[in-house]
């Protein structure tokens, strides 16, 4: 049961959906445009008896993270572009430690200290493994409040299910944007999976020992294997998107996030006028929608990329297409970066040359 | 009078590092002068009849290689 | 006959990867046998992080955490707000401690953390084969120091007293310094583990036992020259005793 939709600001709408999925342990930092989000889990949590820490930095945040998840607890930190630089060596522990977590990204514009407003450069951090060593975790990327507040819940789910970390991707527009959301019920505590592989859980029969160092290369070689394997089951299991009128396209933007807000108007406008255009929007960026997006290649569609970035996702688009249509979908890219959202009509605009140009 | 004790060094875990003849108020401990099979020299027993079982040699050894018994 | 001193329960009975003469042996000891004698060893929690300490997990028969490089107290921090009802143990060295992992030191301090650190101290780093420390002493050498630690022309620092710079803090309720040269001084560092483990099971912090400890292999001595060592210089310079003692059981015996 849902409950009536209340109007809030995205920062809080992840909070308050982390709190209703049972989140245990709250780190962070400030750091624009997040902020209202450590500030909501100050109150709250500490108003519920749960534990927040506002941490020294970004990096100890996401070891106390670490620290509270292997004992056992659902433990989240969030950050914006520099400080998700910041936990990337967390992460990489988080993954080869098998810890299960919830992190949310706030995206604003980088390289370096760059600008506050929005941006989607952090794809390749999130999705490619942002710190060292062969890992991957789950990302995914809401458009809305609404589903910034339904991606938090789910996350801690799969966090515990896959025993990973799980990166809400969302950006400063979404963050600080406000909007109607229904928020999911508090989880049940009977809902909440057991760890009994944490430590000081007394409950496994045996020592329970959190560790990522395996020194014997072909030991850590196995383990990785067997990491690799559940990836592969979770690329079956959880791989997620959204289509827009793509069966008729004769173009199909690909867009995430807010830029796929962006390019939604752009298609309700072009079919006004008579232009067929679709969106398809991936939800999980990893594991990424190749699959669909190859058949969709097959099926002769070209595809137009549109990022807050100078293209990042397009190169997980490019592989996913080029080796299924013989090499013969067109892919195209159009970004704007520094923080500048693009709008629906510059976004239309690039559609239609590509048409014109081809007819 | 002061108690009598004995102190049993494991020869395998010992790694000759003999800080418990240094510790040794009695000079009970020394090396031995055959290698252990990882080819340290490990401390032995030379004055037993010393040992006052203060237990020093215990307290130093960094390899619990070590008990130390009251007679 | 009886048994006087044998191996304690909560450490593994194994021939250990430490050096001959390493301090780690008889700090790994005393804490098992704190452990022991409290009886917590099933509710017992130790973080080892990066260092030599890295192989306190194959030592202690508890659970334990490995954590990445300085990030032990934060990770700590977590562990012990989730599992305040149990003994969280961190095993530190000189670099995770002050140098890499300064930050989490000094802010879990500040916070009162109610885990107990282990500070081993001894002035050079050992597992990645004796480059200079934050504790390695004026004059003394280092692979990252061949001509001696120099304050001056070289810019190195000075090494850094944690006890005393942890003591300003209104959070730190327990710091001692011991040390594992002799067997009197292994008894009284004995004491200053048994005190800070009582301490946090009674819910109070935050506490610290640092111990000077000999590292033979990269101070390119003998282990009886090392402690030799140890006590001539790095006990004038690090002084030992209770730094600071702000418990509810202080007014008990001095130490």
């Amino acid at each position: 049961m849902v409950e009536e939709k209340r109007l809030m600001k995205g920062n809080e709408a992840i909070g308050e959906a982390a709190i209703r999925a049972g989140c245990d342990a709250y780190f962070g930092y400030p750091i624009t445009p997040q902020n209202e989000l450590t500030a909501y889990m100050a109150k709250n949590m500490l108003d519920s008896g749960r534990i927040f820490i506002q941490a020294e930095s970004e990096v100890a945040a996401m070891s106390m993270v670490f620290g509270a998840s292997s004992a056992g607890g659902r433990a989240m930190t969030s950050s914006s572009s520099p400080g998700v630089s910041l936990k990337q060596e967390g992460i990489s522990y988080a993954c080869g430690a098998d810890i299960p977590c919830v992190l949310v990204n706030v995206q604003r514009a980088g390289p370096g200290l760059g600008g506050i407003a929005p941006a989607q450069g952090d794809y390749f951090q999130a999705t490619r493994g942002g710190g060292h060593g062969d890992y991957y975790h789950i990302v995914l990327a809401p458009k809305s409040v609404q589903e910034a507040a339904d991606l938090t819940y789910e996350a801690f789910g799969l966090a515990d299910k896959w025993r990973m970390p799980v990166m809400v991707l969302a950006d400063g527009l979404i963050g600080q944007m406000m909007e109607g959301v229904a928020l999911p019920p508090p989880l049940k505590p009977v809902e909440r999976p057991d760890r009994p592989w944490a430590a000081g859980s007394g409950k496994s029969g045996a020592r329970n020992r959190i560790s990522s160092c395996i020194l014997d290369p072909e030991a850590l070689e196995a383990s990785i294997h067997s990491r690799y394997e559940r990836y592969a089951a979770i690329a079956k299991e959880h791989t997620s998107f959204e289509e827009v009128e793509v069966e008729d396209a004769e173009l199909v933007f690909v867009a995430y996030g807010t830029s796929a807000r962006v390019c939604l108007g752009a298609v309700q406008a072009a079919r006004e006028a008579g232009l067929k255009l679709g969106l398809f929007r991936p939800i999980t960026l990893w594991p990424f929608p190749s699959e669909r997006l190859a058949s969709l290649a097959v099926a002769g569609k070209r595809f137009l990329a549109v990022e807050m970035s100078m293209g990042q996702m397009v190169q997980d688009l490019r592989l996913a297409v080029n080796g299924a249509a013989g090499g013969a979908a067109p892919v195209d890219f159009f970004g704007r970066c520094g923080g500048v959202v693009p709008s629906e009509e510059e976004v239309l605009a690039v559609a239609k040359k590509l048409l014109r140009r081809d007819s | 009078m002061a108690n009598k004790g004995k102190p049993v060094i494991d020869r395998e875990r010992c790694k000759g590092c003999l800080l418990c003849a240094r510790s040794c108020p009695m000079k009970v401990l020394a090396a031995d002068e055959t290698p252990n099979p990882w080819g340290y020299y490990p401390s032995c027993v030379v004055a037993g009849e010393k040992c006052i079982a203060c237990g020093n040699c215990y307290q130093v050894c960094p390899d619990v290689a070590i008990t130390v018994y009251k007679l | 006959m009886e048994l006087r001193y044998g191996h304690p329960k909560s450490l593994v009975s194994v021939q250990s990867k430490y050096c001959p003469g390493c301090g780690h042996g008889v700090i790994h000891r005393l804490v098992a046998e704190v452990v022991d004698e409290l009886g917590v060893q099933e509710k017992s929690i130790l973080l080892n992080p990066v260092g030599c300490a890295i192989w306190a997990d194959l030592y202690f028969d508890m659970d334990t955490v490995q954590v990445p490089h300085g990030r032990t107290p934060a990770a700590a921090t977590g562990i012990k707000r989730m599992r305040p009802d149990h003994l969280v143990i961190c095993y530190q060295g000189d670099g995770d401690l002050a140098a890499i992992g300064t930050a989490e030191t000094v802010h879990a301090a500040n916070r009162g953390e109610k885990f107990t650190t282990i500070f081993v101290n001894n002035a050079i780093y050992g597992m990645t084969g004796g480059q200079m420390a934050p504790t390695t002493l004026v004059g003394q050498k280092a692979t990252t120091a061949p001509y001696g630690r120099d304050p001056g022309a070289a810019g190195m620092g000075y090494p850094i007293r944690v006890c005393e710079m942890l003591a300003t803090l209104e959070g730190t309720k327990y710091l001692a310094r011991g040390s594992v040269d002799n067997a009197v001084n292994v008894r009284k560092t004995k004491q200053y583990i048994k005190r800070a483990f009582e301490a946090q099971l009674r819910g109070e912090g935050f506490g610290l036992v640092e111990i000077l400890s000999p590292c033979p292999t990269n101070w390119q001595m003998s282990p009886t020259a090392a402690v030799d060592w140890l006590a001539s210089d790095m006990i004038p310079y690090y002084r030992l005793g209770e730094i600071k003692n702000e418990l509810s059981t202080r007014e008990e015996a001095a130490l």
